[in-house]
């Protein structure tokens, strides 16, 4: 291990997609990189649904990464689906388009390849130290200039730390620069990991060969708690998982894993999980808060980047996460670079860091986005409109021998005292803020 | 329902001795909501005769327990590195 003696050009704190990412990019440029992992491995910590969307994203530092990362399926079809108790109705897109290189996404499993996307950042030269806490942040006067790690002799230096240390950043919050979490910007989620035989999933799902889908489930996936359900498919695994509001958890007083089993055992899905075996189960906080609970994102001689920096992008018919990481990862870099070149670690110098995220989609989805966090979480979204669609399928569909109606009076009728036409209209306006206009 | 012991059978665990979760029972004492009992994944705390108890060994790390207390009853940093929960297949 390095000694005071010996400082890094740059630390990163947390192994994840964005910490791995930064380390990569840093490595690469010719600078030395300490990245520092809690785990016993790069992903044993970590857990998404999982699904990597814009992998080109890193295709600049590993061309083609994808024949040999550990992905698992690359996604061609994307399906949403509105649950009542009893029914479902579901969006299914499929395109062959995004079935060729750079794709359009991956499902994956993070302790694969996050020990694999790690292996990356060691092989280009940066050195990974697994099983280390980093308790703290080193400074001299305002100046970020190293990180304390739970160990003898645990004191780094580099004029450079970026802080990639995951949903619960407590480096950010010592900083400064986040503040404490309130329960209702932060969802849970629960997920188990089920063994299938991959012929199965194929059929099942309707894919083939290395071909796979996202399912996400609105209404009552998560019974009357705020929050969705997803199923992704993996080579020879599927993914099932709940994301709950984690005030709205405590204030209808419902166990994650309980409405996990229900959505489970949900008509609409447990054929689709019929005799597979849960290999695992996990559990993860996810800052939803979007760019409500963004945080000031550095300070002289720190960058905070991927969830430590709350970068998930949850507008409803978009769940993204890794995507952000990488991204922010790589601007962090990029910046860290300039730092170096200029030898200016300064607060200013590292602000170019918010400049270059407000060029990429990072910043700009999160703003053009920003209504949207509230109005998933809308209680008639979550609660009402899922099941009236069901409702008014059901009755349309309905074939009992007596006259049909037209679809208006079908809506109209299935409507009528259930949700005011004011308030109708106000959450139309609502949505239409939140993702169309 | 499946219980949640049956799913933490399946995730491995380097139980540390020494907690990384400390409650302030004073202030627990008085708490009426406990909502720690529902929003934790592995479901570690329990009320008991008035009491709240907590286990920390099948903890998953998620920090929900410390967000949703109201309270700031719970002291939560992370465990020693390489102890804790470890993913292998998720």
């Amino acid at each position: 291990m390095a000694t005071a003696n010996q400082p890094f050009n740059a630390i990163v704190v947390g192994a994840g997609p964005a910490g791995s990412s930064a380390a990569l990019a840093l490595a690469r440029a010719g600078l030395s990189v300490a990245l520092i992992e809690r785990g016993e491995y790069p992903g044993a910590k970590n857990v998404s649904g999982a699904a990597l969307y814009a992998p080109e994203l890193l295709a600049d530092l590993l061309p083609n990464y994808w024949e040999e990362a550990p992905v698992e399926r690359y996604l061609v079809r994307r399906v949403i689906t509105f649950l009542s108790q009893e029914a479902s109705l579901a969006i299914d897109f499929r395109t062959d388009r995004y079935a060729k290189p750079p794709y359009n996404g991956f499902t994956l499993l993070r302790p694969k390849f996050d020990r694999w996307l790690a292996s990356k950042a060691e092989e280009a030269g940066a050195l990974l130290i697994t099983s280390t806490v980093v308790d703290d942040l080193l400074y001299e006067r305002e100046q970020v200039v190293g990180v304390r790690c739970r160990r003898d002799d645990g004191d780094l230096y580099a004029p450079i730390v970026i802080a990639a240390d995951g949903a619960n950043s407590f480096l950010a919050k010592k900083a400064g620069l986040q503040h404490e979490f309130r329960a209702d910007e932060m969802t849970l989620g629960v997920k188990e990991v089920l063994r299938l035989d991959a012929h199965t999933i194929e059929e099942r799902f309707n894919l083939t060969g290395e071909q796979g889908m996202t399912n996400e489930y609105l209404g009552y996936a998560t019974g009357e708690v705020n929050g969705g359900g997803f199923l992704y498919t993996n080579r020879d695994t599927l993914s099932i998982g709940i994301v709950t509001q984690i005030s709205s958890l405590a204030e209808k007083r419902i166990k994650a894993y309980d409405l996990l089993d229900q959505f489970k055992h949900h008509p609409a899905v447990a054929p689709l999980v019929r005799d597979s075996v849960t290999l695992e189960y996990s559990a993860h906080m996810i800052p939803e808060g979007g760019w409500a609970m963004l945080p000031q994102l550095s300070r002289a001689g720190l960058m905070v980047v991927g969830d430590a920096a709350g970068f998930v992008f949850a507008a409803g018919l978009f769940l993204e996460g890794m995507n952000f990481a990488i991204a922010s990862g790589l601007a962090a870099a990029t910046t860290a670079q300039q730092a170096h070149a200029e030898h200016d670690f300064s607060a200013l110098s590292l602000a170019r860091y918010r400049k270059h995220l407000e060029e990429s989609f990072v910043l700009q989805d999160l703003k053009k986005f920003r209504h949207a966090p509230a109005f998933v979480n809308n209680e008639r979204l979550q609660n009402v409109y899922p099941a009236l669609l069901c409702q008014t399928a059901e009755n349309l569909f309905r074939s009992n021998g007596t006259p049909r109606r037209k679809l208006g009076r079908v809506m109209l009728d299935t409507m009528r005292g259930k949700v005011p036409l004011r308030t109708l209209l106000r959450d139309g306006w609502q949505a239409g803020r939140a993702l169309f206009f | 329902m499946e219980p949640i012991e049956e799913r933490l059978d399946l995730v491995r665990f380097k139980v540390d001795k020494q907690p990384h979760i400390r409650l302030n029972r004073e202030v627990c004492k008085e708490c009426d909501t406990t909502v720690c009992v529902y929003v934790c994944p592995a479901g570690l705390f329990e009320l008991l005769g008035g009491e709240m108890h907590f286990s920390y060994e099948h903890c998953l790390e998620c920090g929900t327990c410390y967000v949703a207390c109201e309270r700031k009853a719970i002291e939560w940093e992370y465990p020693r590195g390489g102890w804790g929960v470890s993913f292998r297949a998720s």
